[in-house]
């Protein structure tokens, strides 16, 4: 797991999390996330190979109710505040290209 | 400036009154808040809504609540319906959430009076403020420091006496780090104890709400009405708001109390010197101070740095342009939310996210991430042993006194180090509560933290109380 972080990496990521870097910005990400990764090379140092992983603190289960019909914030309300909209929906730019 | 509990008791029998309480804060926000930045919106008009109602409530001859009159501030990354919630970042500027967090309705119904929204790191990911897409706050005490962070402006409004009472968030330390660089009481429940509902997400396993004050009993008074549970938030745990303020002052007779060297190394020497004295205070009060080692507590920092960015890559997933807040436009949906995203949120949001993409990402999964969750499942076996012997532990907040601006800016991870000893309650879900116990450099207030297990906060409010006493604050 000591496998430095590349630039090629923190571009592959930025790729994936819809971001976009400048040239300058990947070199300075690519230093500064490659410290984090240097430093959690620590946790190498326990055994951890019988260890279950815990994602959260309490181990929690499912909280299943009843399908009842409750009040839900207002239509009009929530698309007020959206960028943009058009009836009764949030719109967006076109998802597919141009028909051919 | 009076304390909540004296101002709720003076509004509920008529010796003040709730529209007085507010202009009081409405002057102190006015005199200092240019200076500080410590509230991002303050919403007079609102306020003064809620403080006719409690005054209103007070003339019928009702009990207008616990907190009757009270002004709190409120972090900006919890909604409160029509009141700008930024989350101090560019994606959210202009946002006016359609619903209240329950935090907000619980506060309203104990009578409190929200007067405003205060400033943070960006999405809380920080540790001194200064990763606010608006500016930094400044520490009230020396403003060429930091007030710490995320929750530096709730801590600043308290610090300032602009509020007697403020919430925010902490996820890795985000109260109780603030709490001890203004010299307050602050307070990280167990996980579970008041509901996330509204709490706009950074890392769901990790985040919980909680107060701040100026004494131990306000901090108490805030928790039980913040606390219970919640149908909208299926992580809040499934039982009433415990009992703390008639217990603050039971004392820790016969209470062990553990001393870690783990929770004070590599801290500065008047810190160190407050944890001793802190142990003192506690042994004078009947306490049995019992010394014992957690070494995977070391290890906490590095599992922190990977789970959190990677619960915050997927959360922030939501800030894509369609629903809420910024859009930049592009050629096509892809484009669209790139472009957003990238103009939207700011470096350190940036550098979380990446790195929890890349710590989820096929290949690097099991030897990051899954490293990570081990080294929480260690954490938590380690704590819960030690809580066999001890009833609680006491350690520092923080390594240092408030640092000044721009020390620790430069590398992040430098500033990811000082959060070293309040992660690992966040990681084990427990509660911790960091209590001012004497200054160090520069005159500048010392937070010593008391951890418990979960649902211990009663007991660390007792004990944050004798020193409280202990230290002359009252």
């Amino acid at each position: 797991m000591s496998s430095p972080l590349r630039r090629e990496d923190v571009a592959h990521v930025a790729k994936l999390a819809r971001l976009s870097l400048s040239e300058a910005e990947l070199d300075r990400f690519t230093e500064q996330l490659g410290q984090v990764l240097e430093h959690a090379n620590d946790m190498n140092s326990l055994n951890l190979e019988n260890v279950v992983a815990t994602a959260h603190p309490f181990g929690l289960v499912n909280v299943v109710r009843a399908d009842e019909v409750r009040p839900s914030l207002d239509r009009d309300e929530v698309l007020a505040m959206a960028p943009d909209a058009q009836d009764g929906r949030f719109a967006v730019p076109r998802i597919m290209g141009e028909a051919p | 400036m009076n304390t909540a509990v004296q101002i709720a008791s003076d509004v509920q029998h008529g010796a003040s009154s709730a529209v007085h309480e507010l202009a009081n804060a409405m002057t102190a926000i006015g005199e200092r808040n240019e200076e500080l930045h410590v509230f991002l919106h303050v919403d007079e008009e609102g306020a003064t809504r809620a403080a006719h109602r409690v005054d209103a409530a007070v003339a019928r001859g009702e009990h207008a609540g616990a907190l009757a009159g009270v002004p709190i501030a409120i972090k900006d990354n919890m909604c409160q319906r029509g009141v700008p919630t930024t989350c101090a970042s560019k994606i959210l500027e202009g946002w006016r959430p359609p619903y209240n967090a329950t935090v907000i309705d619980r506060l309203l119904a104990a009578g409190a009076v929200p007067v405003g929204k205060t400033n943070l790191d960006e999405f809380a990911m920080g540790s001194s403020t200064e990763n606010s897409a608006f500016g930094p706050t400044r520490n009230p005490l020396d403003p060429s420091r930091v007030p710490g962070g995320s929750s530096g402006g709730s801590a600043a409004a308290v610090a300032a006496n602009m509020t007697p009472l403020a919430i925010g968030s902490d996820t890795g330390g985000s109260i109780r780090q603030p709490a001890a660089l203004c010299g307050l009481v602050g307070v990280k429940p167990t996980y579970g104890l008041v509901s996330r509902y509204g709490l706009i997400a950074f890392a769901s396993s990790l985040d919980q709400i909680g107060p701040f004050a100026k004494t131990v009993t306000d901090a108490a008074t805030l928790l039980e009405v913040l606390a219970g549970h919640d149908r909208m938030d299926s992580t809040s745990l499934p039982e009433p708001s415990p009992s703390l303020v008639a217990h603050v002052n039971d004392g820790v007779v016969g209470k062990r109390v553990g001393v870690v060297p783990e929770l004070i190394e590599g801290a500065d020497d008047d810190v160190v010197d407050a944890v001793q004295r802190a142990l003192g205070a506690l042994r004078d009060a009947g306490a049995s101070v019992v010394e014992l080692s957690i070494p995977e507590l070391r290890l906490g920092l590095s599992a922190y740095y990977l789970i959190a960015p990677a619960e915050a890559s997927s959360n922030l997933a939501r800030f894509d342009g369609v629903r809420y807040g910024l859009r930049v436009d592009g050629v096509d949906v892809a484009a669209m939310n790139e472009a957003t995203r990238t103009a939207g949120f700011g470096d350190e949001v940036k550098r979380r996210i990446m790195l929890g993409t890349y710590a989820l990402s096929a290949g690097y999964y099991d030897a990051y991430y899954g490293q990570a969750l081990k080294v929480r499942t260690q954490m938590i076996n380690a704590f819960a042993r030690a809580y066999r012997d001890v009833d609680f532990l006491v350690g520092a907040t923080t390594p240092s006194v408030a640092f000044a601006f721009g020390e620790k800016t430069s590398n992040p991870l430098t500033m990811y180090l000082s959060d070293v000893f309040t992660i690992p309650s966040n990681l084990t879900g427990d509660a911790a509560i960091s209590v001012p116990f004497g200054y160090g450099e520069a005159h500048l207030p010392i937070g010593v933290q008391l951890l418990g297990p979960g649902r211990s906060e009663a007991l660390l409010f007792r004990a944050a109380r004798v020193l409280e006493v202990a230290d002359g604050r009252s």
